[in-house]
């Protein structure tokens, strides 16, 4: 498993002040072209995951070990004003809230230009053609005019186009979805969900989804890892992980998954003696890898 | 058609405001001990002198009397005649409230340069060292008062190094072509630059000396709030486009950290209008604030008056400004 577009090797993050393992010797292969969910509970690392290859982790955390190579490169052995220009130019985030992600002073137009303007040295004028023409790739009427309009003005939904449309403009290899549905209406999820995938066919995007829904997994993805306390304990494709997932956790996150009526009742409950199974896993990993250290 | 709403409920506050003030500074200065008909007349007049000049300045009629007349008057910009030069108080006022607007409008520029650049120096290299030498000056800018400043400067940039002239508004020899009070702004119209520098090196420390207070307090709101900013979900997802911290900062938190900076700035301003009084009087600077002193000590009621209402007409001013400044910089706002 290696050669993917985005690949992740043995990646520990700890807090800095209790040196808490928060991310476990992850390893991540995403495929060009390819979509992989990133499973597990609420508090599992998948934000961490994400935000860790895009350089923003929180100021509490610090990669410890590991590699994080974007088309062969690894960013952590890059200087930081090349890792943002790598980041910038091959990869973008769709956030999780729309209603925070915009910034409420902005237009929305220049919101959409300023990464085609400002980090890829477009002109002005062909970055505006572009983000007219991906905000109608995502549905968006009368874009000229919601280019002029500020966030507040803006619907939920409509705004999580805009981040959609936004993270396509530049065209990147890959992007990292973070739970991109999970703050609107049920109604609209489904739109979105599927506007994100027909976008990633079209154009060819690797595509790092995080979620909690393996309904959607189902739908979209190609692969998946399933993380638990920061650790994958599952990383396999679609198909064979329901038919039949190897690991005990895997296979009760499945049971406990309902026929994907109720999002919210998405994980959980996974009974509690597969829950201590896992922990003493993790725990088992932890020791091996201090003595290791 | 709330924006007329808007305005006359403004414009009626703003007098009920001024008829408040004027009740009182009027109220206050009479209550107060000190005739100013005696300080007007040498030693040893007589009580029918005394009266006399009283009648002419009509105060010996009631405190009501007394009120209503010169209320009266001010509402149709006659503000009366100082008893100290007997000329007429708006003449008096007017002429010396350019340099008063002048020192203070430096003093905010220099505030805001200051507490703008070390809040943005703070929050870029926050939790570093940099940052405890910025809360440092902060704490200091924020115990040491506007006047003490004035006297540390003078101390040092006008004794121990006498870099700066430590009193007056112009070096009182040169020839000066100013047709109005205005005359930085003025000497800058009439290319006059040898004046623009004299009057700048002579505003530079009573400026300073008022500026340093309000940058203070500038910096410690306005780096507050850019930590913040700096972590919501927009700024991130600026750095996930590949900007700089300096970046982030600059273009994506600062335009939303400054909304509550700006009603705290204009609040601060008149507290540091307020300040010139005693800043203008500690450098001989001559404005508005060094005549209310003056107007003080020869008890000419008339001026004090004359100078009270102005300020206050100056402060609902800046309240004013302020509110549409905050109203134009709030895409919320501007769209309600
Ligand atoms: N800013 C932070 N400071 C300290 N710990 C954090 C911070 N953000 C996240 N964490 C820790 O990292 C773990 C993983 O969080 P996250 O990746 O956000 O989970 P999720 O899988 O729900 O996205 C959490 O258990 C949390 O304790
Ligand atoms: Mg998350």
């Amino acid at each position: 498993m290696s050669g993917g577009y985005l690949t992740i090797r043995n990646l520990s993050a700890v807090l800095r002040d209790t040196g808490e393992r928060v991310l476990r010797s992850v390893d991540i292969d995403l495929q060009p072209g390819t979509i992989r969910g990133l499973v597990g509970e609420s508090g599992a690392g998948k934000s961490m995951i994400g935000k860790a290859v895009l350089g923003v982790l929180p100021k509490a955390l610090k990669v410890v070990e590991g590699e994080i190579l974007i088309d062969g490169q690894d960013l952590l052995k890059l200087k930081d004003a090349d890792r943002r220009r790598l980041i910038g130019a091959s990869t973008a985030l769709i956030p999780q809230d729309p209603l925070t992600a915009l910034n409420p002073s902005h237009r929305i137009g220049p919101q959409i230009t300023n990464r085609l303007v400002d980090i890829l040295g477009w002109t002005r004028r062909a970055a505006e053609v572009r983000a007219l023409e991906v905000l109608e790739e995502v549905q968006i009427a009368d874009a000229a005019r919601v280019m002029r309009q500020y966030p507040h003005e803006l619907s939920g939904g409509m705004r999580q186009r805009i981040l959609i449309a936004s993270a396509f403009a530049a065209e990147p290899k890959l992007i990292i979805a973070d739970e991109p549905t999970t703050a609107l209406d049920v109604t609209v999820q489904k739109q979105i969900l599927k506007l994100i995938s027909n976008l990633q066919a079209r154009h060819g995007t690797a595509l790092l989804f995080v979620t909690h829904d393996l309904g959607v997994v189902a739908k979209i993805c190609d692969s998946l890892s399933v993380l638990y306390g920061g650790k994958v304990v599952e990383d396999t494709d679609v198909a064979s992980f329901f038919n039949g997932p190897h690991h005990a956790y895997g296979r009760a996150l499945l049971a406990a998954t309902p026929r994907h009526t109720d999002p919210d009742a998405s994980l959980l409950p996974v009974p509690d003696d597969v829950i201590a199974a896992v922990r003493a896993e993790l725990g088992e990993a932890d020791r091996q890898w201090v003595r290791h250290d | 058609m709330p924006i007329l709403r808007v305005v006359l409920s403004r414009f009626l506050t703003t007098l009920i405001t001024l008829i408040g003030v004027a009740i009182i500074v009027f109220v206050v200065v009479r209550v107060v001990p000190g005739n100013p008909i005696a300080m007007m007349l040498p030693p040893g007049a007589s009580t029918a002198d005394i009266e006399r000049l009283s009648a002419l300045y009509g105060l010996d009629k009631s405190i009501f009397e007394q009120f209503t007349i010169w209320f009266g008057n001010v509402l149709q910009g006659d503000f009366g005649t100082s008893i100290s030069t007997r000329q007429p108080v708006l003449d008096l006022v007017l002429g010396r409230l350019p340099a008063t607007l002048e020192l203070s409008l430096m003093a905010l520029i220099i505030a805001v340069i200051l507490g703008m650049g070390a809040a943005i120096i703070g929050t870029r290299y926050r939790g570093r060292r940099t940052e405890t030498g910025v809360d440092l000056a902060n704490g200091i800018g924020l115990s040491v008062p506007d006047f003490l400043w004035g006297l540390l400067l003078i101390i040092l940039l006008g004794v121990v190094w006498p870099l700066f002239p430590i009193s007056g508004r112009v070096s009182p020899r040169l020839d000066l072509p100013f047709s109005t009070q205005f005359y930085l702004i003025e000497s800058i119209f009439r290319l006059r630059f040898d004046l623009t520098g004299n009057l700048l090196r002579h505003m530079f420390m009573p400026a300073l000396a008022l500026a340093l207070p309000l940058a203070a307090i500038i910096a410690q709101l306005l780096k507050q709030s850019l930590k913040e900013t700096v972590n919501l979900d927009y700024a991130v997802l600026a750095r996930t486009k590949g900007y700089s911290e300096t970046r982030v900062i600059l273009s994506e938190a600062l335009p939303n950290a400054l909304l509550p900076t700006l009603t705290l700035i204009g609040v601060q301003f008149t507290f540091l209008i307020g300040g010139t009084v005693i800043i203008e009087r500690l450098f001989s600077y001559e404005g508005l604030g060094n005549m209310a002193v003056d107007a003080v000590i020869n008890r000419d009621l008339p001026l004090i008056q004359g100078i009270v209402i102005l300020f206050a007409l100056i402060f609902t001013a800046i309240n004013l400004l302020v509110d549409m400044t905050y109203a134009f910089l709030n895409p919320r706002l501007r769209h309600a």
